[in-house]
């Protein structure tokens, strides 16, 4: 195997179902009417989300299907771009929040 | 799997219903060269339509009234001399009359004779034209991008006009409306979608209101063909269309109500096949001037596998999406 990530994988994505088939079936139903519907959130707002996640969990199969799904559904490069923002900064939040912690540590243990 | 071999699979045997509209391509000439432009048109393209095929047309229109549209194509069409007449005489006719408008060449100078278009918002309006205009986008940098320099700001200036004159509001009877296509290898956006997002956006960042828009694939032939060459996409765009494959929206494809004319009057099953030279066939008399009617319906329509961009997602014709 030259590489773990394949672009071309992305497309076997449905092989999973070739076991357990049902299980897939729930997942793909579930998954589809979650991402690529219109509801309360339009699909494009769906799909930006989708996006900043897809950026979260590092997966470059989520990254390559968002960003076609974010094409697709009108969103542009700019939106794209706040999307990737909001997923960085929560992220750079998470970590400066738990600052607060190590302050509780540092006034528990220093007189 | 080819597209006939899809048409096969899904039982669809797609014949022509009727010729509603006659699509008449007057030239390739054309004041912007679109990257994703499937005639090729720009301002050095000097085919042309000629006032006798421009006549022959007129002649065709008036003896079937069954042609309730002329749909006027280019290129910008505006730029062939013969325009203004062939717009005049088919309204005489009684015809519906629409023009595919790319709206800068309202502000561009002729590029052959200098001449000024500006004059073109009120002629539309005093023919009733229904003007049909391409707009990549709702914002500068991606119109631009696809369109080149210049063209967003140009856009937004000769649609103001267009406003100015009752075009696009509800009650005048003059009709805007405005065309999508993906700036790349990608679908377009549901049609509904993404008009109430270019009715907002046009409306708050520019006082712009217009009837519908329609969204259109990207055809998988000349310059947009190439693109896809050059960025080594066309295997994955043709995948795409194919996996995308809508037997609904099939079901609606314009060349069923269609019949396309080139500039030199020469018959198509639609705009797309004419650019690659694919001629009505199976026998059918392929000219103007020997247009025969009753044989154009009962014509084989001639496919290929760049009509899978037709027939992906909603679907896609000159009217918009084809599923509804």
């Amino acid at each position: 195997m030259s590489s773990y990530y394949e672009s071309k994988d992305l497309a076997k994505f449905s092989d999973i179902g070739k076991n357990q088939k049902h299980l897939w079936e729930k997942f793909i139903a579930w998954y589809n009417e979650a991402t690529a519907t219109e509801g309360a959130l339009t699909k494009r707002e769906k799909s930006l989300i989708g996006l900043a996640v897809a950026h979260t969990v590092q997966c470059p199969y989520c990254i390559d299907a968002y960003t076609n799904q974010c094409l697709e559904s009108g969103a542009n490069m700019d939106q794209m771009t706040e999307a990737l923002h909001v997923t960085a900064a929560v992220r750079g939040g998470a970590s400066l929040v738990h600052g607060v912690q190590c302050r509780n540590i540092v006034e528990k243990l220093t007189m | 799997m080819t597209f006939i071999e899809t048409l096969h699979n899904h039982q669809l045997t797609l014949t022509p219903l009727s010729v509603e509209t006659l699509q008449v391509n007057v030239g390739k000439l054309c004041n912007q060269a679109c990257k994703h432009c499937h005639v090729d048109a720009g301002p050095k393209r000097t085919e042309m339509m000629s006032r006798e095929t421009v006549d022959r047309c007129l002649e065709i229109l008036a003896a079937y009234p069954q042609i309730k549209n002329l749909d006027i194509t280019g290129g910008a069409p505006e730029l062939n001399e013969h325009f203004d007449y062939f717009v005049i005489e088919a309204t005489k006719l009684g015809k519906h009359v629409m023009v595919r408008h790319n709206l800068t060449v309202t502000l561009d100078p002729h590029p052959l004779s200098g001449k000024s278009m500006e004059y073109l918002p009120e002629f539309f309006r005093d023919h009733c034209v229904e003007v049909i205009s391409s707009l990549p986008y709702y914002a500068e940098k991606e119109t631009d991008a696809q369109r080149g320099s210049g063209v967003f700001a140009k856009s937004i200036e000769a649609m103001r006009r267009l406003n100015r004159l009752g075009y696009g509001k509800e009650g005048t009877g003059l009709v805007l409306n405005l065309v999508y296509n993906p700036i790349g290898a990608y679908l377009p956006p549901a049609q509904g979608a993404i008009e109430a997002q270019f009715k907002e956006h046009l409306r708050k960042e520019h006082g712009l209101v217009f009837n519908s828009l329609y969204v259109i694939t990207n055809m998988p032939i000349n310059r947009f063909k190439h693109f896809l060459e050059r960025a080594e996409l066309y295997d994955s765009y043709m995948t795409k269309l194919i996996n995308a494959f809508n037997p609904a929206a099939a079901e609606g494809v314009m060349c069923r109500t269609l019949i396309s004319v080139g500039y030199d009057g020469t018959l198509y099953d639609c705009d797309f096949n004419q650019m690659l030279a694919w001629t009505v066939n199976h026998g059918v008399p392929n000219t103007v001037w020997d247009f025969d009617f009753d044989r154009l319906i009962s014509r084989k329509i001639v496919f290929g596998d760049h009509c899978f961009g037709c027939t992906a997602g909603a679907g896609s014709s000159c009217g918009g999406a084809t599923a509804r």
